[in-house]
């Protein structure tokens, strides 16, 4: 939390002039339950992307490869989209690490790199 | 160039929206509130206006709607009455909250229930604590006077807060009475061209209205209101007086009618003054020390001033056109007895009156200031005027 400014200082009505700060609010606090995605079965189709309200899914080079759990709500969304089942929800309190670990339960190594995002078939 | 017009308090209302002409006016129909928004929306209907008239499905919707025009950052105005600002009750605090200076006329009427659409004051009372501006108006000339100047005082830099002119509902709404109105070029003039600090709609500052605002500032905000409020005193004096530079009618806090040596005060809000100080020049005839102030700006409350104002009298009547429900009395009363607290040592009583629409005649005033001057009112506890015992 920056130091909190007196009312003289900050824009009156509660108003925020400043774009796309809402990444600096962490919310994730909030969450029960915490996605996790199983890279073995994962095809990348990205629509957990797509879906999610916050987003809280981390995308690199077109691939899935975890959660933003400092946003993230853990409103399960992404586990119901799954068209493979890849994405689990489990408790907060049984998660293993620390609160921004542990989004892949199984790393995925096993399966070639895919090239570019979304469609395929059932690969697992 | 100016005109004198037959008038009725609603059509004086429109005729200051014609002049001021708003960006958007977001309304619902309420009586007696109805016939502003008739005269309004033909006004639209025949272009005489350039306003965006947004006809809703309910009150909540206007003034949701018009929340969200002034946070776009043009010039907007409602109108509502009783129930109907009832049902607008979460956004009108919202508007005070979000610094957006909106117009909203309110046409005094009694609250349900039992229905009722004749006057008093429980509507606009009932929201005294929201954070709006109220201006009550005794008259049609009153009504257009404070329209005009309305605009002028919320969307001043150092006050950013909704006004809401006030006058009583069918005594005044429906009154046909003789108004001077100035041209349309001195009204554009005098009211100017909004100068919003931000807006929804201003893609390179981009700004966002109504976020979550929890232990850590949402208390600053509220310091914030506060202060914009104590500073609309001085915005509000100066806006009346460079009006009276403009118009000859210059306005302040209140009107203090015969005040100055009076040993007998009534103090009250609206149309009940013209009937008190027709009383009081009667009875000045008659050689008896009597005044009437009427109190124009409730909120924010001139305390010092009203003070400095009627402190010196013996005895205070305080007139209230709502019932507070707490035990004691109505709403206006408590402050200004809070007011004359280290002012002196008159006396203030308290009489509620006019509920629903009864009529408050010369008779009834003239009685409270016999109770006055006889000593004969009970200060503990207010007095229920011209109900049926």
């Amino acid at each position: 939390m920056a130091e909190e400014r007196g009312w003289r200082e900050i824009p009156i009505g509660g108003l925020i002039l400043e774009a796309g700060n809402a990444e600096r609010y962490v919310t994730g606090g909030w969450r029960t339950y915490r996605p996790q995605v199983d890279k073995d079965v994962c095809i990348d189709c990205l629509q957990c992307w797509l879906l999610c309200p916050d987003m809280c899914i981390n995308v690199e080079d077109g691939r899935m490869t975890g959660y933003d759990y400092a946003h993230c709500k853990g409103c399960g969304i992404c586990e119901r989209i799954c068209p493979v089942h890849a994405i689990r929800m489990i408790l907060e309190s049984e998660a293993p690490g620390g609160a921004d670990e542990g989004g892949c339960w199984r790393s995925g190594k096993k399966r070639a790199p895919k090239k570019g995002a979304g469609g395929g078939g059932r690969t697992a | 160039m100016k005109r004198t017009l037959a008038l009725t308090g609603n059509e004086s209302a429109a005729e200051a929206m014609r002049q001021i002409n708003p960006d958007v006016v977001a309304a619902y129909p309420i009586t007696p509130q109805t016939e502003l928004m008739h005269a309004f929306t033909q006004l639209v209907a025949d272009g005489a206006v350039k306003t965006e008239m947004i006809l809703v499905e309910s009150e909540h919707s206007a003034m949701s709607a018009c929340v969200g025009a002034a946070a776009a950052g043009v010039r907007v105005m409602t109108a509502t009455s009783a129930n109907g600002l009832a049902l607008m009750w979460e956004i009108v605090y919202i508007a005070a909250s979000l610094r957006l200076p909106l117009v909203m006329a309110v046409v005094n009427r009694a609250l349900s229930g039992p229905i009722n659409i004749h006057c008093d004051h429980s509507d606009s009372m009932g929201c005294r604590d929201s954070g709006w501006i109220q201006l009550y108006g005794e008259n049609p000339q009153e009504v257009y006077d404070n329209m005009l100047q309305a605009v002028r005082i919320a969307e001043h830099p150092d006050v950013l807060l909704p006004v809401m002119p006030t006058y009583d509902g069918f005594i005044i709404s429906h009154t046909l009475e003789r108004v001077d109105v100035i041209g349309d070029d001195e009204a554009s003039a005098f009211v100017g061209e909004p100068k919003p600090r931000f807006s929804l709609l201003d893609i390179d500052r981009p700004v966002t209205y109504g976020p979550l605002d929890l232990q850590d500032y949402y208390f600053e905000h509220k310091k914030q209101q506060a202060e914009a409020m104590k500073r609309a005193k001085e915005v509000v004096r100066e806006v009346g007086e460079e009006y009276g530079a403009r118009t000859g009618r210059a306005y302040g806090f209140f009107d203090a009618y015969r005040t100055e040596d009076a040993e007998q005060i009534i103090l009250c809000l609206g149309s009940a003054a013209g009937t008190a100080k027709a009383v009081a020049d009667e009875l000045r005839d008659g050689g008896r020390k009597v005044g009437v102030l009427k109190l124009r700006m409730f909120r924010p409350f001139p305390a010092e001033e009203l003070a400095r104002a009627i402190g010196h009298a013996r005895s205070i009547a305080v007139l209230d056109r709502a019932e507070g429900f707490n035990g004691v009395g109505g709403p206006v009363c408590p402050e200004v007895k809070a007011a004359l607290y280290k002012a002196g040592g008159a006396d203030v009583f308290n009489y509620v009156y006019g509920l629903g629409g009864r009529d408050l005649g010369p008779d009834l005033i003239r009685s409270v200031f016999d109770d006055l001057e006889a000593g004969r009112a009970d200060p503990r506890e207010a007095i229920h005027l011209g109900v049926r015992s």
